[in-house]
């Protein structure tokens, strides 16, 4: 059993989601002001994106999805070259070429953000070979939602992975949603975890709005991949609290599971906690709050005053 | 320099470059189960049988090729990279620009294609003019044991993604192979036979069918050149223009369809670049816009044949000049 996660590690990860938080409410502000293209948020995941990665260390890889900046910001991307990428500015980690959808950051570990669904999926488990046969010890975690588990994609990186013992940590952010249509529609049972477990890996369910239990849940799963070998499987259920796609006026949305959600909001149970514990003031905590505020001020500041690629950027890198 | 055939030339390369660059791997459906040789000479790690699932098979090269290999991976027929898709054209095509190229993709996908097998239309289709437009990826289309061997090798050591088309029908044709390390550039294509009157472009397996062509048409004194592109992306503009600067006439042929074929580009490129020194239109023959027939007459009618060839040439030059 590892230790539990330190008061210190706890307050620093509710301020990683806090940043997640309002980096992509702000974002979406300036999409409704007309001065960001739309987005894909992740509202609401915030614990599930912070317990995976915090559970990562620095030789583990990590592929993802359109709904990508929780993963990117845990990871320790800088919100600054972040929000430069999203508003297509030549100083964002991907020189303004891949927007909000695509971006990837290999000095973070960021293997390729994919935004075809499943699209990282499929990739996964090259990039896990790739570690294994190079002799590198780090674990691939590959995010991906509840629409991409109902693509054959899915099945068949499952199972390669098994079959070949590939260190992948398969990680289902069940949000509910897949893109403007519920879960309920498009999938027999509430979970994906039997459909993972078929496959004949080790595989959980966890409530993926409290992050203690999530980070609880992915350093296991690390651990048994580290030592067995082969892949894991965690579904984080959560809720996507805001639309598919920025600016979306959820009209689709059932307005009592909205609010039910909202009431489990992750970053208000993870603070709440601390304070009943006692190991956070409401004054400390508004405190973090004015800090991941002032963070995104410079970083939105940055990423505005920074330039548009030049025409000649049209095409290069295409070929290497 | 050795005899061997295009599957001999295209197993030497393998063999030559895992050999050569430990990160070069090779998988996909009986690929360790075909390859005995290659599954004896560098172990289970690197040459493996996969599922038979082309997107899983795609994706995985696509990924391993991100993090430092350089896969080989055998997709068996073109039409079944339509399932491998989204891997080729989405994420190796088009990753490393969307990355701004924190990452490369030096992958191969190799798939027999064409004419010659008669098993119809869901293993046989010519579809190389879909990768020639997507971004990203190279293609290269052989027709000699020489060049399958060359360009190979070629495209295992290029950094970005090769998809490799092997014409079924040319599988045990013999030619002649340079010994020792053996390249051909991708990007270059090779004057098969020199003539000044008309110039017959085409690739694969109907380069033989120009050649056939250009040997009757010299009996009645013309003088065919025959062009063999062996890289569709990149095209050797260069050389294609070159022949047609000094023949004035242009016959393009090629087994897939017509409609947005490589020989619509190399029509369009023509004009656009050579158009005074054409002496007459430019004649497209090209398989029929239609599946791929199973009965073997019809599968053969399917592909445009030297006497068709020949007749177009006949045409053309009864064509009156362009003023």
């Amino acid at each position: 059993m590892h230790r539990p996660l330190s008061d210190t590690e706890q307050v620093s990860m509710l301020e990683a989601m806090q940043l997640i938080r309002r980096h992509e409410e702000r974002l979406a502000e300036l999409q409704a002001a007309g001065r960001a293209a739309g987005t894909c948020t992740a509202v609401g995941q915030e614990a599930a994106a912070v317990g995976v990665v915090h559970a990562l260390g620095a030789d583990d890889l990590i592929l993802t999805n359109h709904r990508s900046a929780g993963h990117l910001l845990a990871r320790g991307a800088d919100p600054g070259r972040l929000i430069a990428e999203i508003l297509g500015r030549s100083t964002g980690y991907c020189k303004g070429k891949s927007g909000s959808l695509h971006v990837s950051a290999r000095e973070l570990g960021i293997v390729l953000t994919s935004t075809i669904v499943g699209g990282e999926l499929s990739l996964a488990p090259g990039v896990a070979l790739a570690q294994r046969m190079q002799g590198r010890p780090g674990v691939v975690a590959c995010f991906f939602g509840d629409g991409a588990a109902c693509e054959g994609i899915f099945h068949e990186a499952l199972n390669l992975a098994v079959v070949w013992k590939l260190p992948v940590l398969f990680v289902c952010e069940n949000n509910q949603w897949q893109a403007y249509v519920h879960r309920k529609e498009t999938m027999p049972q509430d979970h994906v975890r039997p459909w993972a477990a078929a496959h004949g890996l080790p595989a959980v369910v966890v409530d993926g709005n409290d992050v203690e239990a999530v980070h609880a849940a992915a350093r296991h799963a690390v651990d048994t991949i580290r030592v067995q070998g082969g892949p894991c499987f965690i579904e984080a259920v959560t809720y996507r609290l805001r639309g598919h796609f920025e600016p979306d006026d959820q009209g689709y949305v059932d307005a009592d599971e909205l609010t039910a959600w909202k009431s489990r909001d992750p970053i208000q149970l993870l603070a709440r906690r601390l304070i009943d514990r006692g190991v956070l003031s409401e004054g400390e905590w508004a405190h973090v709050r004015q800090r991941v505020e002032a963070t995104l001020d410079a970083a939105f500041a940055f990423a505005e005053a920074s330039p548009f690629p030049s025409a000649d950027e049209l095409i290069t890198d295409v070929y290497a | 320099m050795h005899t061997m055939t295009v599957n001999q030339a295209i197993a030497s390369a393998l063999a030559e470059e895992m050999r050569r660059d430990e990160r070069v791997l090779m998988f996909g459906e009986g690929v360790a189960t075909k390859r005995a040789d290659l599954m004896q000479e560098f172990g289970a790690e690197r040459v493996r049988n996969t599922p038979l699932a082309e997107a899983i098979i795609a994706g995985t090269a696509a990924g391993a090729a991100a993090m430092g290999l350089r896969p080989v991976v055998d997709l068996l027929f073109a039409p079944f990279m339509t399932l491998a898709m989204d891997a080729l054209v989405n994420s190796a095509g088009k990753l490393r620009y969307l990355s701004g190229g924190q990452f490369s993709f030096p992958m191969v996908a190799l798939a027999h294609t064409g004419a010659g097998w008669g098993v119809g239309a869901q293993h046989n289709h010519n579809l190389e003019a879909l990768f020639v437009h997507a971004p990203g990826l190279k293609v290269v289309m052989p027709s000699t044991a020489d060049d399958f061997k060359g360009l190979l090798k070629s495209a295992i050591r290029d950094d970005n993604p090769v998809i490799f088309f092997i014409d079924l029908a040319l599988g045990e044709a013999a030619g002649p192979v340079p010994a020792g390390d053996h390249l051909v550039p991708i990007g270059q294509s090779v004057v098969r036979r020199a003539g000044c009157d008309v110039t017959l472009v085409s690739y694969a397996k109907t380069v033989g069918h120009c050649l056939r062509a250009a040997e009757s048409l010299a009996q009645r004194g013309i003088s065919a050149e025959v062009l063999d592109l062996r890289s569709l992306k990149p095209l050797d503009e260069a050389g294609l223009l070159a022949s047609v600067r000094k023949t004035g006439r242009l016959v393009v042929v090629h087994e897939a369809s017509r409609t947005c074929g490589v020989g619509a580009e190399i029509a369009a490129l023509v004009v656009e670049r050579a158009f005074p020194l054409l002496k007459a239109p430019v004649v497209r023959l090209t398989g029929p816009d239609a599946p791929a027939p199973s009965s073997r007459p019809l599968e053969q009618a399917f592909v445009p044949q030297a006497p068709a060839i020949e007749q177009a040439v006949l045409a053309l030059l009864r064509e009156p000049a362009l003023s």
